[in-house]
Formats: C-alpha cells, structure tokens, sequence
C-alpha cells in the first residue's frame, strides 16, 4: 500500500517535472524582460516560433540538436523584432506583442503547409535522434530494483529528456546571472527606475536588449523541448497559451526566480494532479471538473493581482517606454 | 497653394495613415506568399472573388463582419477610456452563455422578446465577464491587460465546463448544447438582399447584422453626442484634467469596461442565433483578437471599424475560398494578416507619420 | 587670475527646444576649490544647464572646457569620465536595491558582483570617514529617509571620482538641521580641493555657503558676481526683475461682502516635508487678492487644495453659498473640484497643459472642460452646434486666432489656450475665481487681453485670488499682496505701499519694516 503510493508519488513528480520544464524555461524568459521594464506577453509567440523551426529543422536535418540551434535563433530572431518595436520604436509593448504571437501563429502552420504538404504540421520525428529523448543515468536500471532510494533515482531522477537537465541548470545559472553578475544588477535596476541608469552612464537600450534578447534564448529551448522532446513534431498552437501561464508564474512568484520557480511547480503539478484525478470523486468534494483544475492556475494569478495574497510588486518602470 | 496641400494632407491623415499601415501589411504579406511560391497576384484575385465576386461570397463576408464589428466596437470603447480590453475573446463566449441559456429556456415567448431577451442577456453576460477585471483595475490598479487574458483562460474553462457536464445534449459525444428553440433563431437577411437582387445563396448572413450597425451608430452617438462619451473620452485621454473638471476616471475606466464587454456578448448574437442555432465550443473563433485589429484599423472609431470589420470579414471568406483553391496556403495566412495590421496599425502606427508629413507637407 | 584654472567653464553655450532658446549664449567661469551659485527662477534655465553640463541633454553649440581642456559631452558617461557628478533634484536611486549596489550602479568594477561589492565597501568606508557621511550600507534605499537618500546620491558621485559636484536644489527636501550638515560638508569637501555648483533659487543659501554666484534668467545669464560683493537685494531685483510694459489702469475697488475663509491650511508631502505650513487667507468680492513669491515656496499646493484637487492635511475651508448666506466647509468634499464648480468657485490652473485643457482634444471638447453640465440643455445629449457656437463666441470675445473651433487645442500658441481656458472659466459666472500664472507662456498682446479681462471681471464683483511668479503682474493687478515663502505667508501689504523692491526681499524670506511698509 505505502509502496504503491509511494510509486504514484514519484510518477507523479516526475510528471511535474516534465510539463514543468517549458513553463520554467518560459517564465525565467519573462524574468529577464520584465525585470529590465519590457513587459513579456510575447513569450507564446517565441515559443511557438522555436517549436516550428526546431521540428521542421530536425525533420530535414535528421537531428535534433540542429534543431534546438534553429529553434533557438528563431526565437532570438522573434525577440530582436520585439525589442525593436519595444525599446528602439518605443511602441505600445502589449500591442506589439500581441501582433507577433499572432503573426507567428498564422505563420507556423502557413509555413509548414507549404514546405511539408501534410495538413499544418510538421512531419512526425520518427527516428532517434531527431528528438530529444529520455536519457538514463549510469545505475538506473539497476536501481530501479531497490524501491525505496532506486526509484527515487530512476524515474524522477533519471530518465529525462537532455533540456530537463539543461533547464535545470539554467534555474540557477539565471538566478546567479541576475543577482550575482554586473550585468543582473543592471537589468534589475533599469526596471526599476530606467533615469538612474541612463544618468550613471549606461545605455537603457541596450541593457533592455539584451535583456529581451536572452528571454528569446530561453523561449527557445522551451519550444524546442515542445515540439522536439515532449511531442514529436510541430502541431498549430502547441503551445496552448503556456506563454501567457508563465507569465502569470511570473507574476505570481512576483518576480523573483525561486518564487516563480515554485509558481511553476505548483502549476505543473495542479496539471498532473488533474489527469490523475480525473473522474475521480474526492470525500467531501466530489468530482472535481478538471476544467477547473486547468483554470485554477490562471484563478490564482488573479487572486494574487487583486492583493489579496500578498502585495503584487512588479517592476517600477514596466511597460513604460523610456524616452528622455 | 502649398498650403492648401498642406491643410488638405493634414486633414486626410486619419485616413491616409491607416491605408497606408495596411498597405505595408498586405505587401509582407505578399511576400509571405511569394515565399511559399505561390502568386501574389493570383491570391489576391481569389481573394476578391471569393468575399465580394459572389452573392453567397458577400453573404458570408457579411456574416463574419458582423462578428467583428461588435468585437472592434467593445476593443474602442474601452480604448476611449484608455484600456485595453483583451479580454473580448472570453467575454464573447461568456456572452454566449446567455445568448444560449434565452434560447433553450426562454423559447416559448413571442419571437421579438426573445430577440431582445437575446440580446440584453448576451450583454448582460460579457458585461459581467469584464466586470472583476474592470474592478480591479479601477480600485486596485491591477493591470487590465493580464487580468483579462486570465480571464479568457477562465472562460475557456468555464464554458467548457458548461457545455461538456451541464447543456450538452444528451447522448452525443460532440460538446454542444441541443439546438434553440425555433423563436430564438435570428432571421436571416437572405429575402432583403434579393430585394437589392443580390443571392447570399446559403451564407448564414442575418438580422444580427442589422443590429451591429445600429450598435455602432448608438456608441457613435454615445461617444460623441452625449456627456457620458466626452466624459469618458476626457478621463481616457487626460486623468488629471478628467480630475480638475470634476470626473473620476476610476469610475469611467469601470463603466467603460462594462460596456465593451456587453458590445464583445452580442457576438453570441450573430454566431449562436443567427448562424448555428446552438452553443458550441469556442464558437467566438478569435473574433475577440480581430477585433483589436479591426479597431486599432478604424481608428477607434465606428464608421472605421464598420470599414475594417468589412475588410476583415473579406479576408476570413476570402482566406477560406484561397485555401480552398490553392491548397498550398494554409488558413492561417489570414492570422498572418490579422498579426501584421495590428503590428502596423498598433505598435508601429507612428514609425510612418514623419516621412509621410515630409512628403506632403511644406514643413514639418 | 589666469593663474588658478577654471574646473569648468562654458563659452556660448546655446540649448533650443522648437523656437524657444532654454540656454542662449550662456557663459559661465567656476574656479577650481570654490563652491559656485547658480541662481534663477523656475524656466530660468537652470536645469537646462546642468542637463547639457553633464551630457544627459547636450547643448546644441557652444563650448565646454574642464580645467582648460576643450572636451565634447554626448552622454553621460562622458561627462563622468571627466570627473563631473550631478546630485539631482529629484534623486537618480534606484529604491529596491541597497545603498552599497546603488552607489556602484555603473562602476562595478567587473562582470561579478561579489569582488566589486568588497572593493567598493572599502572604498566607500573610506569615504565616509573622509567627508562625514554617515550611510548605512546594505540598508534598502526605500526605507531610508530623505536626508540619508540624498547622502546616497554625494556618495553616488564621489564614489566615481568626482572632482566637480554640481547639486541640483538639494535643501528642498531637507530639514533645518540636515541642511546645515548638508553646508558642513559642502565646506569640507572645498577644504579638500573639490569644487562644488549650487544650484538654487533659495537666497540665503547662495549668502551662506557660496564663494560666487551667477544669475539666470529667461535662458541668459545676467550676473557674474563674488559672493561678498553682493547682497541678497540685488539678487533678488536681478532675478525677478522685468519692465513693466503695461499700463493697466486698476482703478480703486469697492470690496464687497466676505466669501471664502480659509484657517489654518497645512499639507505634507509624501515626505512628511510640510508644504503648505499654516496658511490663512480671506477673499472678498471685487478684490483681487495677489499671492507673490519664487515658485516652490507652497503657492502651488494652496491652490490645489482651495480649488479641490487635494485635501489638506490640517485646516479649514469655508465658502458662503450664494442663495442661503450660509458658511459651507469645503475642506473635504467628495470630488471637490466638482463641489467648486457648484459653489461658484471657478479655476484657472498653473498647469494648463496638464490640468486645464486637453491638448490632443478640439478646441470645442477643451470648452466644456469643467462644464460639461451646463454648456448644452438636456442632460444627456450635447449638440455639436450649440457647443461649436459657443466656443466660436468665445474665441471671438477674446481674438483667438485661428477661429477654428475644431482645431484640436496644441496647434494654438500659448496665449490663445490661455485666453480660452480663461474665457471658459469666466463665462460659468463665477462668484470666485482662483488663477494661477494666468500669462505664463503668453506673448505680450494676449498679456494686456487677459490683464484687462481681470480687472473688468473684478469690477464686477467676483473675488478673484491671483497666484503669480510675475512680480509685475502682481504689482499691476492686486489690490492686496500677500507674499508667500516656505508654505507661510509672512507678509501682507495693500497695494498702493507695495514696491518692488520691498517684494522682492520678502520673497527672499527677508521680513523688515521697509518690506511690510505699515508694519
């Protein structure tokens, strides 16, 4: 019995943690720009922009990892668009965001229609190593035989695809780049007041480019994890407003990275819960409508931005272009 | 004589600039096309005959105008109040639910009544979809613009809900309510047309459409013929001189987002009455995101938002019949459209404004 | 004299905005180790100055030399690396971070935080020691005060090697006693070789800390003097000081009944800084009552809070309703600038382009501004055409030019707004009129317009409170001034034993028997 909790424990986790990687990678995106002031509600369209070029790249090329590399420039590519209207246009940000989720999502299908001829996907990745699949650690199959310790290691552990353990060092390596490096202490400072930093010298532009420019990096790897790793190819709006979820992950860790790291978790993990405890009647409560599990995440940011929880504290100068 | 060119180039400027953001628009978009190797030429010929070259064609380019007049009218008025409602989507479809619970309840009344039931509760509905996230922001100060997206997850989920566990119709797997009751069934405005001696054939074109345009003409009216509009445009345009003249703007940016979600629930309207006569799932079809391009198009304004609303509905009927014909463009390429006209039209509105007033006028 | 160089000097320095000279040919000479006034009046160009100096808004043409060395400012780093560091009015920190990582903002002195933070703590301990300023390193500049914010800024500037501190109105937000810390320093930092600009328009302060000071005014500089060889009255005649160009006949006034009593009025800023620190005031009927004094010195909160646009933190306002002679306190009135109106109670704003019109909106939509209740009969419908006549009519009355009433309100110059605001305001009959700056950014025909409008209003028995930094105005249409310095008023006098001189001290904080005339 305990055993078998146990195992739906651990499976359960290790479900998180799959669902949970594009919405860290994503909502670690929308930290870097937001915090520099440019609001992030393009991340969907990064990220669907990667998992078509990602998919439709590994599908000609035969490898993945050159599609994580065209995914990644695409979306960096995506970004560099949206930090021109943004910060050197000084156009309306959510306008302009707004506008490239749609045009990416128009074009994706457009694009793969037409270069693949099979209804608006991308042609399915079949061979090995065009995806991004699990990987087992040294020990695991052996592991797998002691259940308390080895299952621990082999499913949740092991068994990952290669972006897992990549997004699981980019948590860290982005927390220390923003609070530990000259480079975060500037992002961080012209979110809050863009004057201080122009009048110590430093270029707002550039700093909000750059800042933007690394978001496009990490929506990158997400859409490439999407379309490469988690699906086997592009399908239209795959990313199934998961943009717009990290964004409120981001919100609501109130834009710190551990916070929002957990935001994540939790989010990925009402996710899970909900597919196991479909149709399943709870004491008490009954059946749960997993349409209210899928919205619970989106409920809660509100909750969060309506004050009740806790003080929203976003970034002083958000959203507002800089112009002396 | 230069001057009067001037004055003249000053005075077209509201509708210069619009064309020529299109303009630019459709040009990216013909390279798109030329991209994936078809002619330009040729897509636009399709394009034309399929919205206005046939009667049906009109008919369904009508019908899907409909759709966006009301959309681009509630994106206008929240504009005027200074907001931005993207939230249209979630209350259209949450507008829905009362356009649907009138006509499978409420079908017994006299047709008429039920028509204006249709309407007041389809109203009622967006209106109240939009009423946490105007809250919010007018007491709060919370960001219109999440809260609303949020919203429009919330109201996926909630109408889902709805249409899977509570009004679907008995024994059948598709998720849609039992059809309305016949009296709840908008009539269709195919016997007008014939009088004009145009055949809308089997296009679902219908009264809904009569009533968008007197919408638009009262929210013209609204917006500029009554202290209510200037109040409302004063405290979206100037928050300290709205409260130097005695106006709240919290108090307009709350009421203003009422209405735009009452004009967003009248799509039910068009699509639930007077086209499928029963509620399915996502039937609001990214209506809610066309719109903010058909209001960002026309200005904000009702006369220029009838116009793209038209255009609009010409590139979805035109899209179809273009991916019909040309197997090779997908239907997404009228959401490529769609994106780059907001672009343009939105974001980079102003980019043009200087050249072009170098160009036509004698000093800038 | 050519011996001790100049740690700065400027030579033609010239700043346009559209047609408007902010700077025109400014020279300016600081010597090295000496602390430096610059003084001037609000729009005198002050600031203008100090943008182009330190490379944030670079002037069009002109010279800059830093001792002797022609150099050529396009940023900010620019002038950084040269040594100059600015104090700004309105502070440059960055409120959610540490004192430590606001001071190193732009010096971190590597790619990783952790060495630049340990280098950077020695450093600035030692400056502290060295000047005497007392911060609290790893504190969050949001909870710390003012006076300590400001200390944060020096430390900002010294901490990068400045050999040339320009402050920007640094004691507005100080206390009494931080000022006199904030002088102790300024000295200390002379003794140590640095040289200082001061940037005020408070008087004494250029008297008590500054070794030479120069005058700005209108974009130009028009005094280059040691400090000991000056006084605060000539300063201020040479600040404030314009010919009056006008002949206005005021003609002698019947005052009427009494018809608002303010008591007492206090207001805080955010700061807990007072503002507005006790003022009382009557307005009669057919008096126009002037309130003079540099900008900044609380004029402009009293008119917030007598039109209703903020609620005092202390102190009552009472004003006698019309039709029942009855007192009604309207202190706190639920959207008070709506309470006015209904009062009578009429408002032309300093801010015109913030408060008083609409720029982006017609000429007509800038009409109703205020009163949108009255302009057209029904309650809910405006016509166009009664609006459009109306504000035709106006135009008329008053030669706005062009007569366009549906030209949207920026396409006309300063003075045609004005006398449309002030048209608008006039024609809801008011009992009570508050008006500040009527003639800011006016040219001179549509001054000697509005001038004669006020008076004629006057003679009609409408109380009317003028607020104004423009001496002449005030000399040409009070018929009583009370002059107003650090949110006080601290003199009164009738209008015929006003002079100009005697204002002008008063304005400087400076209380005699002269000033007051019939103290």
């Amino acid at each position: 019995m305990i055993l078998s909790y146990y195992t739906l424990i651990i499976l359960l986790l290790a479900g998180t943690i799959r669902v949970a990687t594009p919405l860290v990678l994503a909502t670690y995106a929308g930290l870097f720009s937001e915090r520099s002031g440019v609001v992030a509600l393009g991340l969907e369209g990064m990220m669907l922009g990667a998992a078509f070029a990602s998919a439709a790249s590994s599908a000609i090329y035969g490898s993945a990892w050159i599609g994580l590399l065209i995914g990644v420039s695409t979306s960096v590519l995506i970004a560099g668009l949206l930090s021109f209207v943004c910060v050197f246009k000084q156009g309306n940000q959510v306008v302009a965001a707004i506008a490239i989720n749609l045009t990416i999502a128009g074009l994706a299908p457009t694009l793969a229609l037409a270069w693949f001829d099979l209804g608006n996907q991308t042609p399915s990745l079949v061979n090995p190593g065009q995806r991004f699949l699990e990987l087992s650690l040294p020990w695991s199959s052996s592991a797998r035989l002691h259940p308390f310790p080895g299952l621990l290691y082999s499913e949740l552990i092991s068994g990952h695809s290669f972006i897992v353990y990549l997004a699981a060092t980019l948590v860290p390596l982005s927390a220390f780049i923003l609070y530990k490096t000259r480079f975060g202490l500037r992002i961080r400072a012209v979110g809050e007041n863009p004057y201080a930093v122009d009048t110590a010298g430093i270029s707002v532009k550039k700093i909000r480019t750059q800042a933007v420019l690394i978001s496009g990096v990490l929506c990158g790897v997400a859409g490439t994890y999407l379309a490469t790793a988690a699906g086997a190819g592009f399908i239209p709006d795959m990313t199934a407003g998961k943009g717009y979820l990290a964004l409120a992950a981001l919100i609501f860790g109130n834009w710190r990275p551990y916070r929002a790291l957990g935001a994540c978790l939790l989010f990925a993990c009402t996710d899970s819960i909900a597919t196991r405890l479909q149709g399943v009647s709870l004491p008490m409560l009954g059946v749960i409508p997993v349409q209210f599990i899928i919205a619970l995440p989106y409920i809660l940011t509100v909750v969060l931005l309506a004050g009740f929880v806790a003080r929203s504290n976003p970034p002083k100068a958000i959203g507002i272009p800089y112009d002396k | 004589m230069s001057n009067i060119k001037s004055s003249l180039y000053l005075r077209l400027e509201p509708i210069v600039l619009p064309l020529v953001n299109l303009g630019i628009a459709l040009i990216i978009s013909s390279l798109i096309i030329c991209l994936i190797g078809e002619s330009p030429q040729k897509a636009i010929e399709i394009i034309w005959k399929g919205s206005f070259g046939s009667g049906e064609g009109l008919g369904y380019t009508l019908f899907y105008s409909t759709n966006y007049i009301f959309t681009g009218l509630a994106v206008a008025l929240a504009y005027h109040a200074g907001l931005f409602n993207i939230g249209c989507e979630g209350q259209a479809y949450v507008g829905g639910l009362g356009v649907s619970l009138v006509g499978l309840y409420l079908g017994g009344l006299p047709v008429w009544c039920v028509i204006v039931l249709g309407i007041f509760a389809g109203a009622l509905f967006g209106a109240a979809w939009a009423a946490i996230p105007a809250y919010l922001q007018a007491r709060k100060g919370s960001h219109i613009v999440i809260t609303t997206i949020m919203f429009n997850f919330i109201g996926s989920a909630l109408m889902t809900w709805f249409l899977v566990s509570v009004l679907i119709k008995p024994g059948q797997q598709a998720p849609e309510s039992r059809a309305f009751s016949t009296h709840a069934f908008l009539p269709s405005l195919k016997g007008l047309f014939a009088l004009l001696g145009i055949n809308t054939g089997e296009s679902p074109v219908n009264l809904a459409l009569v009533i968008a345009l007197i919408i638009a003409a009262l929210i013209w009216i609204l917006l500029w013929k009554t202290r209510f509009g200037y109040e409302l445009r004063v405290s979206g345009t100037s928050q300290s001189a709205a409260r130097y003249a005695g106006i709240s703007p919290e108090s307009y940016m709350f009421k203003a987002m009422l209405i735009s979600g009452a004009l967003a629930g009248c799509l039910g309207l068009n699509e639930l009455m007077g086209s499928q006569h029963r509620l399915t799932l996502d039937f609001p079809a990214g209506a809610g995101f066309i719109g903010i391009a058909v209001a960002l198009m026309g200005r904000n304004n009702p006369v220029g938002i009838c116009f793209s609303a038209l255009l609009f509905g010409a590139l979805v009927q035109g899209g179809g019949e273009l991916a019909f014909e040309m197997p090779h463009v997908s239907h997404s390429l009228v959401i490529v459209i769609q994106g780059l006209v907001i672009l343009f039209c939105g974001a980079l509105e102003q980019l043009l404004k200087k050249p072009l007033r170098k160009v036509f006028l004698t000093h800038v | 004299m050519e011996i001790l160089s100049h740690a700065l000097e400027l030579r033609g320095v010239n700043k346009r905005f559209g047609n408007v000279y902010a700077n025109k040919a400014v020279d300016l000479k600081v010597l090295q180790g000496s602390i430096h006034g610059i003084v001037g009046e609000n729009g005198a160009g002050k600031s203008t100055l100090m943008n182009g100096i330190t490379g944030f808004q670079p002037f069009d043409s002109g010279e800059i030399l830093i001792k002797g060395t022609k150099v050529n400012f396009n940023t900010t780093e620019d002038s950084i690396a040269v040594g100059i560091g600015m104090v700004h009015q309105h502070f440059m920190l960055v409120e959610s971070l540490s004192v430590l990582e606001n001071v190193i903002l732009g010096s971190e002195g590597g790619a990783f935080l952790n060495e630049g933070l340990q280098t950077a703590r020695s450093g600035i301990s030692r400056l502290i020691k060295d000047y005497g300023l007392d911060v609290p390193l790893d504190a969050k500049v949001a909870d710390l005060g003012v006076g300590i914010q400001q200390r944060v800024e020096i430390l900002k500037t010294l901490y990068r090697g400045a050999e040339l501190l320009i402050l920007d109105e640094p004691t507005a937000v100080l206390t009494p006693s931080e000022v006199e810390a904030l002088f102790k320093f300024l000295n200390n930092l002379r003794e140590q070789g640095k040289t200082v600009l001061f940037v005020t328009h408070k008087l004494k302060e250029i008297m008590a800390v500054t070794d030479r000071v120069t005058v700005m005014k209108q974009g130009e500089v028009v005094l280059n003097v040691a400090t000991a060889l000056t006084s605060p009255e000539q300063l201020a005649e040479t600040m404030v000081g314009r010919p009056v160009l006008l002949d206005i006949k005021r003609g002698s006034t019947k005052r009427g009944d009494i018809c608002l009593r303010a008591q007492g009025l206090k207001v805080f800023d955010c700061n807990g800084v007072p503002r507005l620190n006790g003022v009382s005031l009557d307005l009669y009927a057919g008096e126009i009552v002037g309130i003079a004094g540099v900008a900044s010195n609380g004029q402009s909160e009293l008119i917030e809070v007598l039109a209703g646009l903020i609620v005092p933190n202390q102190g009552v306002i009472e004003c006698k309703e019309t039709s029942t002679d009855k007192w009604i306190d309207i202190t706190a009135l639920k959207n008070g600038a709506l309470g006015r109106r209904k009062l009578g109670i009429a408002h032309v704003p300093e801010d015109r382009l913030k408060l008083g019109v609409v720029p982006s909106m017609s000429a007509e939509d800038n009409i109703r501004l205020g009163s949108q209740f009255t302009v057209t009969g029904s309650k809910f419908f405006t016509s166009t055409k009664v609006i459009a006549r109306e504000c035709e009519d106006l135009m008329q009355q008053w030669d706005v030019r062009p007569l366009a009433s549906k030209l949207s309100l920026d396409s006309f110059s300063g003075g045609n707004q004005q006398k449309m605001v002030l048209g608008r305001e006039i024609n809801s009959n008011p009992r009570i009129l508050i008006i500040g700056q009527p003639t800011r950014g006016v040219d001179i025909g549509a001054i000697e317009a509005i001038h004669k409008r006020l008076i004629e209003l006057r003679d009609s028995g409408v109380a009317i409170l003028l607020i104004s930094v423009e001496l002449d105005e005030i000399l040409t249409l009070s018929d009583r001034i009370l002059v107003m310095n650090s949110g006080l008023v601290i003199g009164e006098v009738s209008s015929d034993k006003a002079t100009e001189r005697g204002l002008g001290l008063m304005m400087a904080g400076i209380v005699t028997e002269e000033t007051t005339g019939e103290l």
